[in-house]
């Protein structure tokens, strides 16, 4: 039985108008909810949970911002259009910045530990070469001295695309042959930018699936290597996080964190329609700030995280 | 110990009587799971919805045959409407055309380009082919030199215009060029785009049109969120493609955009891949997917394996004879050996939730049916057809023949009693009320 005799025809119709595009916000759709009555009810809830899952907040997450926002209503008795917008952004932001105090770390800041090493992982096919790529242009406008290190000695060209990104950018990227052992990479890398004098160093690594117990050890070696080199390093490690990717980021981050002591997120390609709400749940269970987001494929279009920004673009509709 | 047991035989006649049927508020609670479950693999909201919905309105009313709860047979017409609903008729890629022409399409980062290094391998390793991989991707750092150096490890020529900037011409020039050098086949890779990016969706339009190829295959991984099905509704609404690919399968996701996809689009799953290496790739089963979305394995194969080991005709004959109050230890002993049949008693007794936990510390032995099994069987079968003429002495022989005691015979006579009223209210529809 194919998919036509399941949904019946006008069933599917409605599927399909709901999933097309519109540019009304969801905030126009829960204000006409919310217009004229005394409280929250069901229906804006309902339409809550829709739009806080359809974002990929997840289930769990969504269900606890909805207890939230009852306890908040509840409390403050009458809620109107215009509360209700600042109360959903004031409840969801709070779960990110419990766990997101520091302010994320500016381009232009002094530098805490000089080599400052920030080590980049995460599955297959996120961004994080390319993150790499915007995160030393950054850097570089800022005025500081950059080394990249291509320690992604497994991916067919992955050392031809760092070396690539280092001279659009202009930063050294220090490498050896496809195949080669990535500690060794790394131990080079630290050891010639600090020859250098350099502010920041950034070790690109394979994309790698959590599952696998091999690959994961293999990021512990790296560290392990680095601190050879430069005793607190890395000071750094940023996992980046696809932003279409749905519920299986949150294993993502916890298999990471528990081999690599993840420090910060970086979310990539909110250029796109996925909103990547799952972060939410993720910082608030894993007390991890993000700390970028990824906006295209330019080395411009990387930005420090705004919890504000990102809670808004939430309730936007493409 | 026995109490078990009898919950056991309470259970299995509540299937026997066959009065279960599927309606909105057994399966209420249930149908909330499964949605839940569904949209925790990344189902998208919608798709979610409307598919339990709609499996429901197809099982309310259905009779509860087999299935120990109503619930539990929802599961199981889910999993098996999942995994119908995302086979295909067709999986195979049409390799008809000389060239035959395959076009990748999808987001980035989704593994086009290892899919089409994976892809060229295959077809020239299993289907004797000559395959050309194209370069179309001039965008992204280092993605020809990648092409390049997938094309080496599989020893498949890549054609590449270093430099030009136009993919529809290179897609052109490379089909042209398949042609003068006998390759009957031609893979093109392209790059990595945005369903709303609008001037890159001309370009891959434009490819299409140009070298109109037999396949266009979208390429999506696995891991994707709640986007899947406006990514995959564009794609298709701009290239009609032919089939999907579903990548990094090998990692821990449900993988239910395999399904949002599904639902907006009606094209079958044709590949999915299983690594970075170049053999990593399998053909799409829909039934372990269902498995994967689903996550309720234990609960629909413990179904299944009721199912396969119900005899209905038993149960007809059963049924009837408790109505009349005429069990007896003939029929006991049967239900003993259906149990017995579905395998081990403790693993049957765990895949029911809540009962697994419950059942972890209590001692289920199977031994409590040998000895109840021993007892039957030294009975006469006058005295196993008429469970009420037991004398003393009838006892004292039964205990004497199987080895036991004539406190354990009396103990099984007076269970069997207790569970005979029972069953017997059970099957008049009355809650049986609880033991003191
Ligand atoms: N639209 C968009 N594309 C992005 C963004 N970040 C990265 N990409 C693209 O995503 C694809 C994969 O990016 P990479 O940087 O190679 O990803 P990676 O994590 O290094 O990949 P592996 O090393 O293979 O695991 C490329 O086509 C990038 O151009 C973003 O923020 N927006
Ligand atoms: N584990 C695993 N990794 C895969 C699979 N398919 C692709 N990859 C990896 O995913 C990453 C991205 O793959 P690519 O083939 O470069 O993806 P793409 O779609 O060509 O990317 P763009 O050209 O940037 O859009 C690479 O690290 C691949 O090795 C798979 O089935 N399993
Ligand atoms: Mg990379
Ligand atoms: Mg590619």
């Amino acid at each position: 039985m194919g998919i036509f005799q399941l949904f019946s025809k006008d069933k599917q119709e409605t599927l399909d108008k709901g999933l097309e595009r519109t540019k009304t916000s969801v905030f126009a759709k829960l204000s006409r909810a919310v217009a004229g009555k005394s409280k929250v009810d069901d229906e804006v809830l309902d339409n809550l949970e829709e739009v806080l899952v359809t974002s990929d907040v997840g289930i769990e997450t969504t269900l606890r911002i909805i207890e939230r926002i009852e306890k908040r209503a509840a409390r403050d008795k009458y809620i109107g259009t215009a509360e209700l917008n600042t109360i959903l952004k004031e409840e969801i932001a709070a779960l990110l910045s419990e766990s997101n105090q520091e302010t994320a770390m500016d381009f232009e800041a002094e530098i805490e530990h000089k080599p400052y090493v920030i080590m980049v992982v995460g599955v297959n096919g996120v961004g994080k070469t390319t993150t790499i790529g915007k995160l030393a242009y950054q850097f570089k406008k800022a005025g500081k001295t950059v080394y990249l290190g291509a320690a992604d000695t497994f991916r067919a060209a992955a050392v031809e695309q760092l070396v690539i990104w280092g001279e659009r950018v202009g930063v050294p990227v220090i490498k050896q042959q496809m195949g080669s052992d990535p500690a060794s990479v790394a131990f080079d890398t630290l050891t010639s930018a600090k020859a250098n004098n350099a502010d920041v160093i950034i070790i690109d690594t394979a994309g790698r699936l959590h599952n696998k117990v091999n690959l994961m050890n293999e990021l512990t070696k790296i560290k392990n290597v680095m601190q050879k080199v430069v005793p607190n390093a890395p000071h750094e490690v940023l996992l980046v996080l696809d932003g279409s990717t749905g519920q299986n980021a949150f294993e993502q981050a916890r298999q990471f964190t528990k081999t690599t002591q993840v420090t910060a997120l970086a979310i990539t390609k909110l250029d796109g329609t996925a909103k990547g709400g799952v972060v939410i749940g993720i910082s608030d269970q894993f007390h991890i700030p993000v700390r970028y987001i990824g906006l295209g494929e330019r080395m411009e279009d990387l930005q420090l995280f705004d919890k504000d920004k990102f809670v808004e673009t939430l309730f936007e509709q493409h | 110990m026995f109490e078990n047991l009898s919950d056991r035989l309470e259970r299995s006649f509540k299937i026997l009587k066959g009065q279960g049927t599927i309606t909105e508020i057994n399966v209420a609670e249930t149908l909330k799971e499964i949605r839940k479950a569904l949209i925790d693999a990344d189902v998208n909201y919608k798709v979610a919805k409307t598919f339990t919905d709609e499996v429901k309105k197809k099982a309310l009313g259905q009779n509860v045959l087999t299935s120990l709860q109503p619930g539990q047979l929802m599961v199981k017409i889910v999993h098996d409407e999942l995994a119908e609903l995302m086979g295909g008729s067709s999986v195979d890629v049409n390799l008809k055309g000389s060239p035959a022409v395959i076009l990748m399409s999808g987001l980035q980062g989704s593994g086009k380009t290892t899919f089409s290094g994976k892809l060229a391998n295959l077809l020239k390793s299993k289907r004797g082919k000559n395959p050309l991989l194209v370069a179309c991707d001039v965008y992204r750092p280092a993605a020809i030199e990648q092409l390049k150096i997938i094309g080496s490890q599989v020893n498949v020529p890549v054609y590449s215009e270093e430099g030009n900037l136009n993919a529809v011409q290179i897609a052109q020039n490379a089909v042209k060029f398949a042609k003068q050098n006998n390759h009957d086949l031609v893979i093109i890779d392209t790059a990595g785009r945005l369903a709303i990016d609008e001037q890159m969706m001309k370009e891959i339009a434009n490819i299409k049109a140009a070298v109109n190829p037999q396949e266009t295959l979208f390429v999506v991984d696995s891991m994707t969120g709640q986007d899947a099905v406006n990514t995959a509704k564009e794609f298709n609404d701009r290239l009609n493609f032919d089939g999907v690919i579903l990548t990094k399968l090998d990692g821990d996701t449900r993988g239910g955009a395999a399904l949002s996809i599904r639902s907006v689009v009606t094209k079958p799953i044709k590949f999915v891949g299983t690594g970075e290496k170049m053999d990593a790739l399998d053909t799409f089963y829909p039934e372990r997917m269902a498995d994967r979305i689903l996550g309720m394995g234990d609960i629909v194969s413990f179904v299944e394996r009721a199912q396969e080991m119900y005899d209905e005709e038993e149960s007809r004959r059963l049924s009837k004879k408790l109505a009349k109050n005429q069990f007896d230890f003939n029929d006991f002993l049967s239900q003993l050996q259906q149990i017995k049949k579905m395998g081990n008693l403790k693993d049957i007794a765990s895949m029911i939730p809540g009962v697994g936990k419950a059942l972890k510390d209590v001692d289920l032995d199977e031994s409590v049916f040998k000895t109840t099994e021993a007892i039957i069987h030294s009975m006469t079968p006058f005295e196993r057809e008429r469970p009420d003429i037991m004398t003393g002495t009838r006892r004292q022989r039964i205990a004497n023949g199987s080895g036991t005691s004539i406190q354990e015979v009396n103990r099984l006579l007076k269970q069997f009693d207790d569970m005979r009223k029972m069953m017997k209210m059970v099957s008049q529809n009355k809650v049986p009320g609880r033991k003191k």
